[in-house]
């Protein structure tokens, strides 16, 4: 049951959140309305998507003080606790990329796989290419493609058509490339990275505890920031772990676990 | 034949500016696809926005999709059904794949939900971007004011409209939150009967605001009275035509000629009795 501690919390924080907002369009709740877009909690604070907020002022608009103040809110919670906890934590579309995750394990995906190679950086140039599109076009780009918008609102409001993108990302995490979407190609798990790098919370690694089983490696989805494992005991300090928690799950020697970092330490 | 088949050696000075030119041409082919496909995501010019919207560019700018206005529009107590409890489907909807209008962002369909123009308008202050502007729905007493809507403007096609062949009907007319104001009923005789009245309904262009509750009324197949976006149904008369009769009209036109007459030509240095007499001989 402990092997999977992070992993139910983690379910229990991405329902009850699209309960909320579902709750909030069907029933008219205003604990949190809205989508992960921006939403109001208790028609007071404002919560806004940075990088979509940065979208909106590439494609020209007049930013209120709103989405300014619901932006800060969000990168400052994210940069000084979180981390890329986002991705992990809250956004809808993890869960469909596990669930090709979990399902590729199952099928020893990896050990048929022809090799597929991508650079994990993607993910960065399609913020700058999604500004500039943004610029270019007067439309906030990533958000017209977002599969993260795109299941969030399937939820509250209804699916369309749309609801085919979140297949095609499960099939390519299945079949072309483990973790394809969330580890290599989506700009707002790269714009969360950059928010979350100095974060406080963060995975501590005790290599003197560690017994090189390596399960850590096969669960991370972001393997390369563990890349200390069983060398040293430090922090994963690699912006792009997500502090989903599985490697400390189902590692059973107690070599890893949450930490804090210090930086007066250090 | 043993030869194995050399490759080409290159040096790690062009292998990088092989790379570069390589991700450099990706990243470009993405964008204009990209770009692409955002000019088609902006859908259809037909779409009517929520009250308050700012003129389509930049409200497609300025909106973030997240729906806080179709939430409030569901949710409005005045859409709460007396007999069931339960909201009834809002006039607000936020735009899906398939819908020809860029994904996530809200909008109308007047025949099958009208905006009811409400009192205290609850789709708009919610708006946290000011893609539904506040101030342009206020009135100079600082209160909000729901006759300043402008989602559109209802159009009479009056081929089909039966109050047009003589037919009774004010289905339109007594529908219209603005009910002689919006539509007035224009007298007219009936040449045809002979004792007859035409009832003819006619939109007063300044003060409708496309609400759609008009649209929805209408009685035939589909609507004779339907809503299109300004930009759509209107023309325009420029400059050149100036209602001489009307002062408001002229100002009109004398602020515009200060702004805009700028064309010098030789003619037009001199005056129009000049130039038109030149070469000709008075005798
Ligand atoms: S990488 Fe993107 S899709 Fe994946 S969890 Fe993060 S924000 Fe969501
Ligand atoms: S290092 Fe651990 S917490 Fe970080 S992404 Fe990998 S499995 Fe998750
Ligand atoms: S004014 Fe119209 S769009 Fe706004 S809440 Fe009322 S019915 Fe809905
Ligand atoms: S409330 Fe404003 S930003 Fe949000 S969906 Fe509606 S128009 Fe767009
Ligand atoms: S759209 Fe129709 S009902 Fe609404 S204000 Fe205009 S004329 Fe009246």
């Amino acid at each position: 049951m402990s092997n999977v501690k992070y992993l139910i919390l983690r379910r229990v924080s991405q329902i009850t959140l699209l309960v909320l907002y579902f709750g909030a369009n069907a029933y008219g709740w205003k604990m949190l309305a809205g989508t992960m877009s921006s939403s109001s909690v208790l028609e007071k604070i404002p919560l806004s998507d940075p990088f979509a907020v940065l979208q909106m002022l590439a494609a020209g608009a007049v930013l209120t003080f709103d989405v300014i103040l619901g932006a800060m809110i969000i990168a400052l919670f994210y940069g000084i606790i979180g981390g890329r906890a986002f991705c992990s934590w809250v956004c809808p579309v993890n869960m469909v990329t596990d669930a090709a995750n979990w399902l590729r394990r199952k099928l020893y995906m990896d050990k048929i796989e022809r090799k597929v190679w991508m650079s994990r950086n993607i993910r960065y140039y399609m913020i700058i290419l999604a500004l500039v599109v943004s610029f270019v076009s007067g439309l906030a780009a990533f958000e017209i493609i977002s599969p993260i918008t795109i299941l969030n609102r399937g939820v509250i409001f209804g699916f369309g058509a749309g609801a085919g993108l979140l297949v095609a990302i499960f099939l390519f995490d299945l079949f072309v490339l483990k973790n394809g979407w969330c580890g290599h190609i989506c700009p707002l798990g790269g714009v969360h990275s950059i928010i979350g790098k100095y974060s406080l919370i963060r995975v501590k690694h005790n290599s003197d505890n560690c017994t090189l089983c390596m399960k850590c490696k096969e669960v991370c989805p972001e393997v390369q920031v563990l890349d200390m494992i069983g060398k040293r005991s430090e922090f994963v300090v690699k912006q792009e772990c997500t502090n989903c928690g599985r490697c400390v799950d189902v590692c059973n020697d107690d070599a890893l676990g949450f930490s804090i970092r210090n930086y007066l330490k250090q | 034949m043993n030869d194995t088949i050399k490759k080409p050696q290159i040096s790690e000075r062009r292998k990088f500016f092989t790379n570069i030119a390589h991700n450099a041409g990706l990243g470009v082919m993405g964008g204009l696809l990209w770009a692409g496909y955002a000019d088609k995501a902006k859908g259809s010019t037909l779409t009517l926005r929520p009250p308050g919207a700012l003129k389509e560019e930049d409200f497609l700018s300025a909106c973030i999709k997240c729906g806080l206005c179709a939430e409030a529009c569901v949710n409005r107590p005045s859409n709460i059904s007396k007999l069931t409890g339960k909201p009834r489907p809002g006039t607000l909807k936020m735009a899906k794949a398939k819908d020809d209008v860029t994904i996530g962002t809200p909008f109308f369909v007047a025949a099958d939900i009208p905006c009811y123009m409400c009192e205290d308008i609850p789709c708009v202050p919610v708006c946290p971007t000011g893609a539904l502007d506040l101030a342009s729905l206020t009135n100079k007493n600082n209160e909000l004011d729901f006759r300043l809507m402008d989602m559109g403007i209802a159009v009479v096609d009056p081929n089909s409209c039966i109050a047009f062949w003589g037919i009774q009907c004010d289905a339109c007319y007594r529908a219209c939150p603005l009910m002689d104001e919006a539509i007035k009923l224009e007298y007219d005789r009936n040449e045809r009967t002979g004792k007859h009245a035409f009832l003819k309904p006619i939109i007063v262009m300044d003060i409708c605001t496309g609400c759609g509750l008009c649209e929805k009324a209408c009685v035939t197949e589909k609507p004779a009275i339907f809503i299109q976006p300004r930009e759509i149904a209107l023309g325009k008369p420029g400059d050149h035509y100036v209602k001489g009769w009307d002062s408001k009209d002229e100002q009109r036109a004398v602020s515009q000629e200060a702004k805009d007459v700028t064309t010098k030509t030789e003619r037009s240095e001199k005056g129009a009795a000049d130039y038109l007499n030149e070469g000709v001989d008075f005798e």
